[in-house]
Order: structure tokens, then sequence, then C-alpha cells
């Protein structure tokens, strides 16, 4: 069977028949091409697949794509406005605050949910609000800098 | 451009990856494209009775099954072949496709195509293997046992080699007349790499052309191609073309050839369709070559100065099933030749018995040797320290190689080419507060309370860029250690760079195009480096054992610096001047003593298009190629100093601070070689603290997914603290030498030797990696 | 990785989810799905049917009233730690809540879906034992509650039917001179509890009138405590300790990280030390 569903992606509005097993990150990945959520684990816990599902950061290997009917996604690849990094991806950039770069979109958009929670995080909070994000290259430090440093800009 | 050497600039790799737009291997989709899964053992060691695959192949969707049978109907070598052979090793055939006896949980039985990868896993659910269960060995020691079970009829008693370095019997007289000893029993654990990319590959066959571009997780992609064409698919190898694209992470773990990706290439040769396949967690878990896991006895003999007279050190390091690319040389050529540390140390003696069990290969990860080499030795002299009465600093102080001895030539083959030890424990001490961290210590020990207080040393030497290819030949190795650089200087003064190190996170494009605008006085902006793809670049051995900078920069070096050579012939044409008299400065070439006659680059190399008006014995164009083979390894080297509490009540332990203080030569672009070492730590932390892969006694991986296998995360790790000492590598043209292992080596024993000098009062002189709460609980109480 | 195949229903109303569960034989309800969805990547859950209540409006949100909080079933676990109504009336919920996962974990994760799975390494659960919550549980003949004591039956277990939906919990509100505490002792990989101790203390006019301990992680469903020596007592640390060593399992869960000896130690020092914090809270 398929699942009829109608959502937002990235302020585009999408819709599809899909598997009703067939995941939201593989929705994104393989129908709508948006490879920027990837998938690190099997048992939700790495956070590479993190995207906001409205405004809620949520792990996208972990819903159902039929359970994102109706709701608004916003990926990475929607993060930047009008061709301006996000202070967020600047803050990454700048900092360092990724090597090999395939946990970094999940880790962006977690910490993008973390600072519409908490405008200026100290570096406890920022640790335990990324807490559900592994990142294998960087050993976190320059990702908490890169944190800091948005919530700077964007105060 | 003068000082883009040693310059943070941001990298250019990060715009696409911070976007979402850098394309991974599981990113790409070609036109007709079919999705692999593979059908693995659940059992350790089994024999094959049977396969029935008509379930699977009757779902609709299922365009192949194929078995061990397949691969020798396709008439190819189809085998995984190891790529570094020690005198009598045992090398038993590691087929890509298991025929009649598993070895390990994860070895491939089966491999299903389908239109779609999730029909491709429910055929391999219906793939029906019948198993004769047979007894397994999966512990390192236990293997070595009589009547243990056998993995390989043809390696009596699980033994695949038996090796040495050093000389025994010095050993044994210093052991005899020491004053002091100390000695340990430990476990290196075996860890599981965790690249947050799994692994992943796209064969494309192309029957037109009997040709294959295969785009996999590499860190090298000409050694891939040349394992994968040699060993196990036989395809002429000018005929397959290997594209590592973005790589999301490695440490060791994409160096390998495994049979997975031959799997898939066979796939997509058998269905003349291009075939993906991407491993999941689980199977990354129980096919990535895995770390570590030694069982070691060690001691050193001290006269009553407190200097080292002798170190013997007997290690029995787990193989796994079969023989991975490197394995053989990890535990030996990259363990035994670095255990004089940072030591003057006369008499070493190190024996290795390297072991199959039935287990998943193990080879190189971050360090690969070096981290457990570092933890011998950095253990020891945590014991030295307090057996002598010296302390953690002085006995090390006392035994540093002096500055004014190198090259320092060490027991166990490896010649220091360089530095200088004291400077960077210095500095540590200063960073740390190390006399108020010993009050603070003393106060709370005399407290009696709950939460003490450890500071932890590891002053540790490491040995990068493998080389030169003769002696690493002459140890066995089957494949050359220099790197290969191409550099082109366009008719417009830009270049492009064909590296043979390929980046899977570390900013290759970035540094190397530093190197380049140093090197040539331009414009880092107008160097473009290209890498990873063997139909574009020459030849490489690839990234890794902190070889890029030291290594695959020096060819780029090279090769500028033939292109400055060739320009100043050109410019000295132009100019009516002898090539001897020219200069290169900035971007120019420049008759010496008269700042007038010169010429910027762009005009010479536009000339060397051109050849209108140009020298008659040279030959037109302005690229060089060079092929640079190190004349030895480079020897970074530091102190890092671990503070930690410990919560006696419970056993668990709370990172406090850490200080690391490195000496990695000159250094391209600091913020990259930070970035480095806070990545090295981190691993080398969670090995210590957290990090275990677990296999119970039938060979099952229990610790084989995130559930239990714990990498480190952000709210377990803290903030580092970072400086440098730098002395230069002085056989490299660029005197670097290397960070990429730095901190996965020195951390480890940092952070035990903190934990045990918090438990000094309790009589604690050694835990077991990983240190959990309930390890320290017991022996706290026991 | 990839979910086996299975037939999706989405409820519109709890009605609804009563009779699509009473017509497909083996369905399963999903809330957040964050329980089954993990266990159907791995294909150790198959159901045939899924039946998707998760937009069940009249199953979300937190209510106070009459002494007690209510919290619907399908209030996530980020709802339930930055509840006002909570913090106001019974903190630990709250508290056990924000331990859960992650913030991803948190926005999809229920409260229904995680009682009904039963994890032994949950948060949630000694804290509804220790208040003495019920959990309301309705199915086509009517509606029922349970003391979440009884609830929580073995490992993964629990009292909800084939035939049931888990609407709400009922909890009493933390009276004036009530503190309470819930400590996590966190599994460095999962994230799960390897022991949660919740634990609260009453004091009135100085003395210690009542006091409660219940730990999770030690046994296959939580552990309450006897610690009635509190009451009346000074509620010294010692008196403390002495109360949370009464905790005991029989047959205590143990695996590569911690053993059951180990967990139990754990939970006698954990309890503690959420005794002392539910006191200073108290006070």
């Amino acid at each position: 069977m398929t699942v009829s569903i109608q959502l937002e992606v990235n302020g585009k509005p999408v819709q599809a028949a899909v598997e009703p097993r067939r995941l939201l990150v593989h929705f994104l990945r393989e129908d709508l091409g948006l490879t920027g959520a990837n998938i690190g684990c099997e048992t939700s816990l790495c956070g590479a697949c993190t995207v906001l599902v409205d405004g809620n950061a949520v792990k996208s290997c972990t819903m159902l794509a039929a359970q994102a009917d109706g709701a608004s996604v916003t990926t990475i690849e929607g993060l930047a406005q009008n061709g301006e990094l996000h202070p967020l991806q600047e803050g990454f950039w700048e900092k360092h605050g990724l090597q090999c770069g395939y946990c970094t979109p999940g880790m962006i958009l977690s910490a993008n949910y973390l600072l519409t929670q908490n405008q200026n995080p100290n570096d406890e909070e920022i640790r335990e609000g990324l807490k559900g994000n592994i990142c294998r290259c960087t050993g976190y430090h320059n990702i908490v800098e890169a944190v800091k440093y948005a919530a700077e800009r964007m105060s | 451009m003068a000082g883009v050497l040693g310059t943070s600039i941001k990298r250019r790799e990060d715009p696409a990856l911070i976007t979402g737009r850098g394309k991974y291997t599981d990113d790409l989709n070609v036109p007709g494209m079919a999705h692999a899964a593979i059908v693995r053992s659940p059992y350790a060691h089994a024999r094959i009775r049977g396969i029935d695959a008509s379930a699977a192949e009757a779902l609709p969707g299922v365009l192949a099954v194929l078995t061990a049978r397949d691969v020798a109907a396709a008439g190819i070598p189809g085998v995984v072949p190891v790529g570094w052979l020690l005198p009598d090793l045992k090398t038993p055939a590691h087929p890509m496709i298991a025929a009649d006896t598993v070895r390990h949980v994860g070895d491939a039985v089966a491999v299903v195509v389908a239109e779609d990868r999730y029909i491709a896993r429910d055929a391999a659910d219906r793939v029906a293997v019948d198993y004769e269960p047979l007894d397994a060995v999966a512990d390192v020691v236990a293997a070595l046992e009589d009547g243990a079970p056998a993995v390989h009829e043809d390696a009596p008693g699980n033994v695949a080699f038996d090796w040495e370095i050093g000389e025994r019997e010095s050993v044994d007289a210093a052991f005899a007349s020491a004053a002091h000893t100390v000695q340990l029993d430990l476990r290196n654990n075996r860890l599981i790499p965790h690249a947050i990319e799994p692994r992943a590959v796209l064969a494309s066959y192309d029957s037109n052309a009997g040709s294959m571009t295969i785009h996999m997780t590499s860190q090298n992609p000409h050694v891939h191609r040349l394992l994968m064409t040699l060993a196990s698919l036989g395809m002429p190898e000018h005929k397959v073309r290997i594209v590592a694209p973005e790589v999301g992470g490695g440490f060791g773990s994409k160096i390998h050839h495994y049979a997975d990706e031959a799997i898939v290439g066979l796939c997509s040769m058998k269905l003349d369709r291009p075939v993906k396949w991407t491993a999941t967690r689980t199977e990354t878990n129980l096919t990535d070559a895995h770390g570590r896991d030694h069982s070691t006895h060690c001691a050193l003999a001290l006269d009553a100065d407190g200097r080292i007279t002798g170190l013997r050190v007997d290690t029995t390091a787990a193989m796994g099933a079969y023989l991975s690319t490197f394995a053989p040389a990890v535990p030996t050529y990259l363990y035994g030749t670095l255990m004089s540390g940072q030591y003057d140390i006369p008499a070493i003696h190190c024996h290795v018995t390297g072991v199959f069990t039935h287990t998943t290969p193990v080879d190189a990860y971050r360090g690969a040797g070096r981290p457990e080499a570092t933890y011998v030795v950095e253990r020891l002299m945590h014991l030295a320290g307090e057996t002598t009465g010296l302390g953690p600093v002085e006995v090390r102080r006392r035994n540093f190689v002096s500055p004014d001895a190198f090259p320092y030539q060490t027991q166990v083959a490896l010649a220091y080419d360089s530095g200088n030890y004291g400077p960077a424990m210095d500095r540590a001490l200063e960073m740390i507060g190390y006399d108020d961290l010993r009050s603070e210590q003393a106060s709370r020990r005399g407290n009696g309370g709950g939460r003490q207080i450890g500071i932890g040393f590891s002053s540790y030497i490491e040995a990068c860029g493998l080389a030169p290819s003769a002696v690493v030949g002459s140890l066995g190795a089957q494949a050359g250690q220099w790197e290969s650089a191409d550099v082109r200087v366009h008719p417009t003064a830009s270049v492009t760079v064909y590296t043979g190190s390929s980046s899977h996170g570390q900013g290759h494009e970035t540094t190397f195009s530093q190197i380049v605008a140093d090197r040539l006085g331009i414009d880092p902006e107008a160097v473009e480096v290209i890498h990873g793809d063997t139909d574009l670049v020459q030849f490489g051995m690839g990234t890794y054992g902190s070889r890029s900078a030291a290594v695959g920069g020096s060819a780029i070096a090279r090769s500028v610096d033939k292109i400055i050579e060739k320009g100043k012939k050109i410019a000295a044409h132009l100019l009516e001047a002898s090539a001897e008299d020219l200069e290169y400065e900035d971007g120019s070439f420049r008759v010496a003593g008269s700042p007038d006659r010169s010429l910027g680059l762009g005009d010479v190399a536009l000339q060397a298009y051109l050849a209108h008006n140009y020298p008659d014995d040279l030959e037109p164009g302005l690229s060089a190629t060079s092929f640079y083979d190190p004349s030895n390894f480079t020897y970074p080297f530091g102190t890092h100093v671990c503070v930690v509490e410990v919560d006696t009540e419970t056993g668990s332990i709370e990172l406090l601070r850490y200080a690391a203080v490195d000496d990695v030569g000159n250094v391209i672009n600091p913020m990259i070689v930070d970035g480095q070492l806070h990545g090295g730590l981190a691993q080398g932390i969670g090995q210590a603290l957290w990090e275990n892969a677990v296999y119970d006694e039938s060979g099952q991986l229990v610790s084989g997914s995130l559930m239990d296998y714990a990498v480190p995360k952000i709210h377990n790790l803290i903030s580092f603290e970072l400086d440098r000492t730098t002395t230069p590598c002085p056989h490299n043209p660029l005197g670097v030498k290397g960070v990429g292992e730095a901190g996965a080596i020195a951390s480890p024993a940092a952070v035990v030797n903190a934990v045990v000098d918090a438990l000094a009062p309790f009589g604690i002189d050694h835990i077991d990696m990983p240190l959990t709460p309930e390890k320290v609980w017991r022996a706290v109480n026991s | 990785m990839y979910p086996a195949q299975f037939d999706y229903r989405r409820a519109g109303s709890v009605d609804e989810a009563l009779s699509l569960l009473q017509e497909n034989e083996d369905a399963k309800l999903m809330a957040g799905g964050h329980s089954l969805i993990p266990m159907m990547k791995l294909r150790l859950a198959q159901p045939p049917v899924v039946i998707d209540i998760g937009r069940l409006d009249e199953l979300k949100g937190i209510s106070e009233g009459n002494g007690s909080v209510r919290v619907g079933s399908l209030t996530t676990h980020a709802d339930i730690a930055a509840s006002d109504v909570l913090a106001a009336h019974c903190p630990v919920l709250a508290e056990a809540a924000g331990h859960i996962g992650d913030a991803q974990v948190r926005n999809r994760g229920t409260i229904g879906g995680n009682i009904a799975h039963a994890d032994p390494g949950s948060d949630i659960p000694p804290v509804l034992v220790l208040l003495g919550a019920s959990i309301h549980l309705q199915s086509p003949s009517g509606a029922r509650s349970v003391a979440a004591a009884e609830f929580f039956q073995d490992l993964l277990m629990t009292d909800v039917g084939e035939d049931e939906i888990l609407t709400h919990v009922d909890a009493p509100a933390l009276g004036a001179g009530t503190g309470a505490a819930y400590l996590k002792f966190e599994h460095p990989a999962s994230g799960y509890a390897v022991v949660g101790a919740a634990a609260s203390v009453t004091i009135e006019n100085g003395r210690c009138t009542a006091a409660g301990l219940v730990v999770g992680g030690v046994d296959a469903t939580p552990t309450a405590v006897d610690v009635s020596s509190l009451t009346g007592s000074d509620l010294s640390d010692d008196a403390i300790a002495a109360a949370a060593s009464g905790l005991d399992a029989e047959d205590p869960i143990g695996d590569i990280f911690a053993s059951g000896d180990y967990r139990v130690h754990v939970g006698k020092v954990y309890g503690k030390r959420a005794l002392a914090a539910a006191r200073d809270r108290a006070s």
C-alpha cells in the first residue's frame, strides 16, 4: 500500500505517495534529492539525520514519511536564506566546527533548535543541548565554539 | 603569498558541507542503479551446508542473488589479500564470499541485488542459509590455549606470526642488575572506528568498454584499485576508475580493502548495471576493521637513580578472522619500534604473537600500533615514578633523550631525527598549574572525601609518514610509501594540484593550497587541489598514518620547486640573463642585483605555453610531477596532562582538565592542526573511558551498536587546552611532521595515569581500559 | 535500517483507534514512534499493521486540578520537561522527562509510548511509581485505571491489554513541604538510565512525615525501597543513607556495562543522593 502525504519542505509544497515503511530520511534523501540529512546509525543515537519538523529538531530516521503528512520540514538545504549563510553555518565555518562534514547538517539543525530554546547558552547548556548528535572528528571542542559564535551573532 | 603558511585560513571545503551540498557516496544516484544487501553470518564459526535463495529470488524487484558459487563461476581471483608480509606469516585465504566456512559474525555468505534498498533487505532476510555451528574463540589469549577452536586449518595454534625486535639478552641483563623494576599485565581494548559515514560503494560496470567506475568511501583510491583489480575482480587495472567523493571520516577504517566493495563490483559486472551498497551501522561495526585488542605483559628496569636500563614487552595481538590489508604491520613495525618512547633506553626487547580469532579482522585504527606502544611505555613510566619515588615528572625528565643526542638511534630500529622533549613538558606543567593541583589533591586526600582528583601524564613519541619505501619494503610492505604530486601552472598563472593524498575530513584542499601559495607567492585562491580520483591523479598512496602533510605536502613542494627551476630558465631566456642569476620571490623571477629586471609568474607561464620566444633546449609547458619518497619517518612528540575527578563511591570519572603540548614541526594551518588534535584526543579519551568492542564466548559482538558501544558524546567531553613547541623536521622540505594521530596516541595513557593517580591512596596501580565506573568501583573496593 | 512492510492506519479519534485495534490482529499502536520505529528498523518488531495515534489531540496536554496533575499519553517529553503546570505542581516528573534521551528524542517521544514500552532504563516509570500515579486505559468495553506500581509487570511488559489504549496519567500534585528529585546514572552509549533514583521527602513542622524512594534500572520494573524509617527522623545524612541501603533486588538486571551487583550498589548511592536532594528541596 502507499500513503498520500502533503507537506512543506524548505518552504515548498510537496505531494507524494509513499510506502508506509518509508522513513522520513529516505523520503528526503532519495525521493526529494535532499541529501544533506545523513544516516550514521540505526539506533536513533547519532543525530546525523536531524531535521526540523514544525520547528522542532527531530531524527528523521525515527519518523515515517507518513507521520510528516501536513508538517513543515526544514533541512540543511533550507537553512541559508537568500544566499546568506545562517549564523550557525557561518559559525561552523569560522570556528572549524566540522572536519568530514557528515554530522554537520544534523549538528547545525540541532544547534538551531537549541538557540530557539535558549538564545544565550553557556558551554554546559550547549553540550547538553547537542547530546543527540555524534561527531567523530572534532572532539566537539570547536562545535561548542561555533554555536557560541552563532549565538553572539544572532543576539 | 607571504604569511600564508602558518595561518588559520578558513577551509575551502566547508561551504558545500555546511549547506548540505557535499556529496558522499550514498548521495550519488545514477540511472539504472540497483541496490545490494549482503547476507551475513550470524555465527562466529560455522560450516555452510547449503544456501536456498529461491524465496529471495521470487520476491518482486529482486534482480539476483549471488553466492560463492557465482564468484567461482565468474573465474575471478575472488579473494581479499593481505598487503604486508612478515617472515613466516600464515596467510590463509580470505574469500570475497565465504564458500564453506564462516569465521566471524558478519562474514559475507551471499548478496542480494534488487531495485530498491528496502526490497534488497527483504530479500536478504529470505535467503535461507543452512549452518552447522562450530566452536568459536573470540578472546586473543584463549585462542592460544591448547585445544582452542582453530580459525584456519593452515594456521596451527591460531598463530599468524611470531615476531620480535631488540635484544632479549641485554634486557635480561638489565633486569638482573636493576635497582628498581616495575611490571604490568594489561589489555589494550578492542575498538570500532565508527567513522560517522558508514562504508558505501557505487559500482558502475560498462560492458561496452569493459570498464568500471567505482565511487567508494576510500582513504586511498589507487591502493583500492590495485587490490580490487589484482586480487578480487581480476579486471585490468587501467579499466577501473575509483573515485572517493566526500568521505565522512575514516580513522583507518577506509584504508583497507574489504570483501563487500568487491562483492558489489561483481554484482555490477554480473548485472551490467550500477549497483549501490551502503552499510548499516550494524554492518560497519561487524565488518570495518577493528583496532587494538592486545594482551601485554611488560616490565621496566631502572637503576638506583631512576634511569631506565631495560624494557621488556610481550604482546599477544589479535588479527581477527582474516589478515586485513595492513594488519600484520600494526602490532609489529608500528608498535615494537616505538617502545623507546621519548626515553634513552639502552636495552629493549619486544615480542609479539599475532593471533587469529573468530572476530572481525583487526587493522590500523587512528594511531595504529603507536597508541598501544605509548600506553605500554607511559603506564610503566607512571609506575616507575611511584616505585622510585621520583614522581611522574622527574622520572620522565631524567630519562628524556637529551636534545643534543639527535639524531638518536633507538634500540628498536627507529632513528629519531629531531626532538626537544623537556620544553613541551615544562609548558604543559605551566599550563595546568601543576603545583596548585598537587596541593588541591593533597587537601582532598586529607579530607578523605568521596571525590578524589588525579593528574596523569603522557609524554609520547609518534612516527608519522612511514618511509622510505625501500625500508618498508624490506620489512614486508607490499606497497611503496612515497606520495605523488602533479602541479600544473596554467598560462594565466593559476594552478591545479593533483595529489595522491585524498582527504576524508582533514582539509587537504585548504592546506595544500597554502603550501603552493606560499612557495609560489600567489593567492591560495588561485590554487585548485584535485584528489581522490584514479582517472585524474597519476597515482597515490592515500591518507593515513599522519602522512599527508609530511609526504604528500612535501611532494607538492618538490613539484613547485621544479616549476620554479624551469621558470627560471624561461625567465632567464626572456630577460637575457643566466638562469643561475635568477631568484624567485613573491611571485616574480628577478635577476639578482637588478631589481628592475624581473618577470611575473604569469609572464613566464604564458610564454611556457606559447613557446614563441623560448629556450631551444627546453620543452614547453609549466608543470611538474614528483614522487616524493622520504628518507625517514617524522617524529612528533609532546606531553599531555589530564586531570580527573573520581567519585570513589560509584567509580564515576569526570574529566576536569586536559592540557596538551605538541610538537608537530612547522604548522601549515594552526586551526586545522588544533582540530586534528581535538579529534584524536576525543578518540583516545574514548578508548580510556568508554569504548570497548566486547565479544561473548560464542563470538557474538555484544557491543555492536551505539546502544552499547560508547563513542564519546559532547556532554561527556570537555574543551581542551592546547599549545605547541616547534622543532622542525630536518629532512623534508616543509619541516612538517604530521598531527592526525597525536591525540589518540597520547591520551589513553594520560587518562588512565590520572585515574590511577587519584586512586593511589587505595593502593591501585592499574585498571584496564575502558575505565568503566564498575571497574573503578571494584578496584576501590577490592 | 529498513523496516519490514506493514499497513498503515491513521486514527482520527480514540474510538477509531480502538476499532482499528480490534479489526487488525497483532497491530501496533504508534504514538511518537520512538520506541517502535527503532525496533522496526532492526526488524525486531514486524507488526503487520501500525495504527498511528500521533494526531489524537484529545490525548495531548497537561492540566492540574483537585490536587492532581493529568498528563495526556501523547504529550511529548519536551512538553513535559518544559511544563509550567508541572513546574508548579509536580516538578519531579518534568525533571525526569528532561533526562530522557536527547532534545530530538524528547521532541517526538511521548509519555504514553514510553511507559507502554516499559524499558527498565526509562526515566519515567520510577517517578510514576514514586508519585503513586494512576495510568488510565481505554478499551471498547470502557475505561479503567491502574496504579503505576502494578502497571509495570516485567521487562518490556505492562498491564496494557491488546485492545486497550493508554489515554493519560494522573499523578498527585506534590503538596507544600514535599520535595522530590530524580537522579540519573546515565549509560554513556544508549543514554538510558543504568540507574535512575526518584525520591520524595515531606517535612511538616520540621519533622519528616513521609518519604519515598523508587529506583529504576536495577530490576525489570521499578524497585520501591522501604524508607519509612525516615518518617519522624531528623533526615540526617546517616539516616538517609541507612534508609537507601534497604534497596534490594532478587535478580537484578546486568549487562556488559554494569552488573546486577553494581546496579544495586549504585541504586543505593543514587537513592541516598536523591533523598538528600529531595530533603533539601523540601526544606
